[in-house]
């Protein structure tokens, strides 16, 4: 016998399993119309794949999604409606169905019987599963295919056949009848996690007929499968919530808000593996499931196989409701099921059980009284959490309380409740204590999204302005330089611009040394040019990288560049003052005069010779006849087009800017080309 | 059959919080039982004042509250004040002690702070405490165990217990309880010698002729309690482990500075009571297992202090007051490690 290990709190109420486990598994009529919700998984939305009207064959796939899992239709028949109807949820809001009008054939579309699954490679056998609707069938309806895909090495696989809220007999009768059907599929679910070093079935010891077959089952496999082993507990529950079913079998815990993988484990849960080798080996998709029809409303209890989407009136109606008696239908146990708002709902994948309570069996609706914080569901919780503390902070909202103790590690077993001598709802009190947080994270996380993108647009807002800002400035010096260009054409004498000139120098001048009030100032004010101009080199940086990468052609680039180009003389510029500032000021001297010179002298210097080119320029330019101009235009693109050449042969290595320098390059030449077929027919023209 | 959005679990177990007090009470009638045996009638006529006082008052707030009287009643929370009241206070002591104390209990202790569930203090302890300060005469006023009395004579009859209680005297059955008896009598004596000459001490087997039995009979009844899972075994133990373990600790074998032995210290006064009925009041006390036992063991190093250098023989009601003040921050403190959890975390503590 495997070791066990023992979980802290837990409960046990009264079993009431026997009702519904004394006769084999039932088979029920073929309903006349058939449900099937499309959100029974978690995960991404599942799309219909029929239209209204259309025949479909027993086993054909009618809905699936993008990435999880897919539904088919459990029986032959024609789909009549696809619409909003009401699920087996809580809320009793209405969800997308399909609905199947049963033709009363059960005619089976081809199915595909896989023996030898280990032949079919992982990722195959893997989308096969997904194909075949294979969904966690005790819990969340969890797809498979997810759990099975796992990349973690997997040391154990895990299968739950605890069962351990009361009421709930449709894996143990499951096992009794099909145990060795369940091991075939505990050896697919093995293969795809790379056959893990142990495969333990997880059972609590009040199903002895289960335990036995289960034994006979193991003994009955060829010797050269991989071992299976059974992990007898005692019966406790939650034994069979995931987190702990592991430390009972392992005795490890997983840790806070991580999946059983981490700890190179894998659960599955006992219908699944059975629903898992009926999908591969059989070839049939999930389209019915083992579920338990109990509660003292029902005159039969028992387990029937139930097609996925049977109203669970019809359901009821062959073990003998009595409405009169009915105080509640739950899906699920007692302890975590869902009281259900109508009769006329659709089975789903995830319905292991109905109960149809009458009024002894479910707890009188009384008020709660105050908590007198006896601790009985401190003792009873099997996260080791305090849930009387728990609550008394989820009553005042107090959320950082509330996560300071653990509340998102409560899984919800509702043991606590159960103890609880003030009837205090308390599981209710922590789910919504838990969707507050959530909301408020996501509210949270919204906002700051929101706030994020608002700077970001404030500052692009700024940076346009800047921009315009500077193109404005730059418009309006050459506009002057222009001017004063037209002015030296027009004028004969030199006398005008060069007075213009000198009148420009002087204000220059004057600017410069009102700017230079002090060396800090200064100082201060190139460091500022500086930081900006660096920054503006990095800005045309980035641009230049965005334009290449998009494919911008070198026509388009050359102003970047340029933009580049300028941003990183300016920064050269304003650090080399920089420089000459600090070496001047090194000197304890009295030195403020030559502080306050130097730089402007330099840019007198440099105002003065841009000025002086600029004009030679624009009256060489004027001078020109159109031919002349053009051949000019030839000579300047000759000069670049060797450039370029040049660079191309330099850049061998850099293969992204090669490609874009040789796209320059032919763009060059085809402009080189236009230019010399205009040259020829000006030549021509004249 | 109607459809009402109710939530899971959709059974729940058999306890309720007035089934927990009920189990109290029960528990109490040995105590209360062996006190009448010992004491006379003042014991039974304690409790109806107090019960009907802790009642009277609770439906009163509560229907000044607006709320309804008999739900609240019926959890039988404020029977159980009264009746832990009654075996504290003296027997055949005057109507309107009771009358105070159960008021104080009930109106200012519970009441005021938001009924069941919301006082920081013991009530019964809180009524104890003013009515120790305020009459410590009447309060010093214990009677003589019966066993005691001279021969022939017997306690005060129903009626002539009922006068006592209404004003007259009750000089002829007052005595000293072994506490008090204890620390005001042994001066300079070494214990052995004045446990000689005391017949309250010469006559008994552990600690004062009828207390020790008045103690076994609170202990069974705890026991009781422990056995039917209405608390822990964590505060009890760790107050009496830790009281022990200080009587220890000072006692020199029966010198005039010892202290008092260990059974002195177990078996009279209000230990057993204190340990299985007072620091076991689930509202007042600490919540985690850890908690309580930190919190029982505090208590017990109190009752010890109070008893042996305090003005007061016994120490039990300062000692859980003084516990129950300090129990939210042993909560901050002894928050038990959650599944999946490296570490215990603090109750204070904020998410990273």
């Amino acid at each position: 016998m495997r070791k066990v290990w023992e979980t802290p709190g837990g409960i046990h109420p009264a079993e009431n399993k026997h009702q519904s486990v004394g006769r084999p598994i039932g088979q029920l009529p073929l309903p006349d119309r058939l449900v099937i919700a499309l959100n029974q998984h978690a995960g991404p939305a599942i799309e219909p794949q029929v239209a209204i009207g259309e025949q479909v064959l027993k086993g054909q796939l009618i809905a699936r999604s993008g990435a999880g899992t897919a539904l088919h239709a459990p029986s032959s028949g024609t789909v009549t409606a696809i619409e909003p109807r009401p699920v087996a949820h809580p809320s009793g809001l209405p969800a997308e169905c399909i609905e199947i009008t049963c033709d009363g054939r059960d005619q089976w579309i081809a199915r595909q019987p896989l023996a030898d699954y280990r032949g079919v490679e992982r990722s195959a056998l893997l989308a096969l599963i997904a194909e075949r609707g294979i969904a966690g069938m005790g819990g969340a309806g969890f797809p498979t295919t997810i759990k099975l895909a796992t990349d973690r090495p997997i040391k154990l696989l895990l299968v739950n056949a605890t069962e351990c809220e009361p009421y709930i007999t449709a894996d143990d009768a499951l096992l009794r009848e099909r145990a060795d059907e369940l091991l075939a599929g505990v050896d697919i679910a093995s293969h795809l996690l790379g056959d893990p070093a142990e495969r333990v079935v997880g059972i609590e010891d009040n199903k002895p007929e289960a335990i036995a077959a289960l034994r006979r089952a193991i003994a009955a496999r060829p010797a050269e499968l991989p071992a299976v082993e059974l992990a007898v507990f005692p019966t406790k529950y939650p034994s069979g919530g995931e987190k702990q079913l592991i430390q009972i079998v392992t005795g490890q815990e997983l840790a806070s808000g991580e999946l059983p993988a981490a700890l190179g484990i894998v659960c599955q849960n006992v219908g699944t593996l059975y629903a898992l080798k009926r999908a591969v080996v059989d070839g049939e998709p999930l389209i019915s499931r083992v579920t338990t029809v109990t509660g003292r409303a029902c005159a039969v209890n028992g387990n029937y196989e139930t097609l996925i989407g049977t109203p669970m009136s019809a359901l009821l109606a062959h073990n003998r409701l009595d409405p009169n008696r009915l105080a509640r239908l739950i899906m699920g146990g007692p302890m975590m099921g869902i009281a259900l708002p109508s009769l006329e709902l659709p089975i789903i994948k995830t319905s292991n059980c109905l109960i149809a309570a009458d009024a002894s069996e479910v707890a009188p609706e009384q008020p709660a009284q105050p908590c007198i914080r006896c601790g009985l569901c401190a003792e009873a919780c099997p996260a080791t959490l305090l849930p009387q503390q728990l609550f008394w902070h989820a009553q005042s909202q107090q959320h950082d309380k509330l996560e300071a103790h653990n509340l998102f590690d409560c899984i919800e077993c509702g043991a606590c409740s159960y103890v609880c001598p003030s009837n205090i709802p308390l599981v209710q009190y922590f789910r919504s204590g838990k969707s507050e947080i959530r909301q408020q994270r996501a509210d949270k996380a919204k906002s700051d999204f929101a706030r994020g993108r608002f700077e970001l647009r404030q500052q692009r807002l700024e940076q346009q302005e800047r921009d315009k800002q500077a193109k404005r400035e730059a418009r309006k010096l050459a506009a002057e330089q222009a001017k004063a260009a037209q002015a030296a054409s027009q004028s004969s004498a030199d006398d005008a611009p060069a007075d213009s000139a000198a009148a420009m120098i002087a204000a220059a001048q004057a600017r410069a040394a009102a700017r230079l009030a002090s060396p800090e100032q200064q100082r201060e004010k190139l460091e500022r040019a500086i930081a900006s101009s660096r920054a503006r080199l990095e800005r045309a940086d980035a641009t230049l990288a965005q334009s290449q990468s998009d494919g911008a052609d070198a026509e388009a680039l050359k102003p970047l560049l340029a933009a580049q180009a300028a941003a990183a003389q300016k920064l050269a510029q304003a650090e080399q003052k920089l420089a000459d500032l600090a070496e001047a000021g090194n000197p304890a001297t009295d030195s403020a005069a030559i502080e306050s010179t130097t730089p402007a002298d330099a840019e007198l210097d440099a105002a003065g010779r841009a000025i002086a080119r600029a004009r030679t320029a624009a009256a060489a330019r004027e001078a020109l006849s159109p031919a002349a101009k053009l051949e000019a235009d030839i000579a300047a693109l000759d000069k670049r087009l060797a450039k370029l050449r040049d660079k191309l042969a330099g850049v061998r290595a850099d293969d992204d800017q090669r490609e874009l320098l040789a796209a320059s390059l032919a763009k060059l030449e085809a402009k080189q080309q236009a230019l010399h077929t205009q040259r020829e027919a000006v030549t021509d023209g004249v | 059959m109607v459809f009402k959005p109710v939530t899971s679990p959709h059974r729940h177990g058999p306890l309720s919080t007035a089934r927990v007090m009920q189990w109290v009470i029960a528990a109490l009638l040995p105590g209360i039982a062996v006190l009448t045996w010992q004491f006379g009638w003042g014991t039974l006529i304690n409790c109806t004042i107090a019960v009907a006082t802790a009642l009277l008052c609770e439906a009163a707030i509560v229907a000044l509250r607006g709320r309804a009287i008999g739900f609240y009643l019926n959890d039988c929370s404020a029977a159980v004040t009264g009746l832990l009241l009654a075996v504290a206070l003296p027997p055949l002591a005057p109507w309107w002690l009771v009358v105070i104390a159960t008021a104080s209990a009930i109106v200012i202790a519970k009441q005021s702070y938001g009924g069941l569930g919301y006082n920081p203090f013991n009530p019964a302890m809180v009524g104890y405490v003013v009515v120790l300060i305020s009459f410590p005469l009447e309060m010093s006023s214990w009677l003589t165990p019966a066993a005691l009395l001279a021969a022939g004579d017997s306690h005060a009859s129903l009626s002539e217990a009922l006068a006592v209680v209404a004003g007259a005297s009750a000089d002829g059955w007052t005595g000293a309880t072994p506490l008090d008896l204890f620390k005001h009598g042994v001066n300079g004596q070494l214990v052995e010698t004045f446990y000689g000459e005391q017949p309250l001490f010469s006559g008994a087997a552990l600690a004062g002729v009828g207390w020790e039995w008045v103690n076994l009979a609170f202990l069974a009844g705890g026991l009781v309690l422990l056995w039917k899972r209405i608390f822990t075994w964590h505060a009890p133990l760790a107050m009496l482990t830790s009281l022990s373990a200080m009587t220890a600790l000072f006692w020199d074998g029966g010198s005039s500075t010892s202290g008092g032995s260990l059974p002195l210290h177990l078996f009279s006064g209000a230990t057993m009571l204190g340990a299985f009925f007072i620091i076991t009041d689930p509202v007042s006390s600490a919540v985690s297992t850890r908690g309580r036992l930190i919190f029982g063991a505090l208590i017990g190093v109190l009752i010890y202090l109070i008893r042996v250098w305090g003005n007061y023989p016994d120490g039990v009601a300062f000692a859980v007051l003084l516990g129950n003040f300090a129990a939210p921050f042993i909560d901050n403190y002894t928050l038990p490690r959650s599944y999946g959890h490296q570490r215990a975390k603090r109750a204070t503590e904020q998410a990273p």
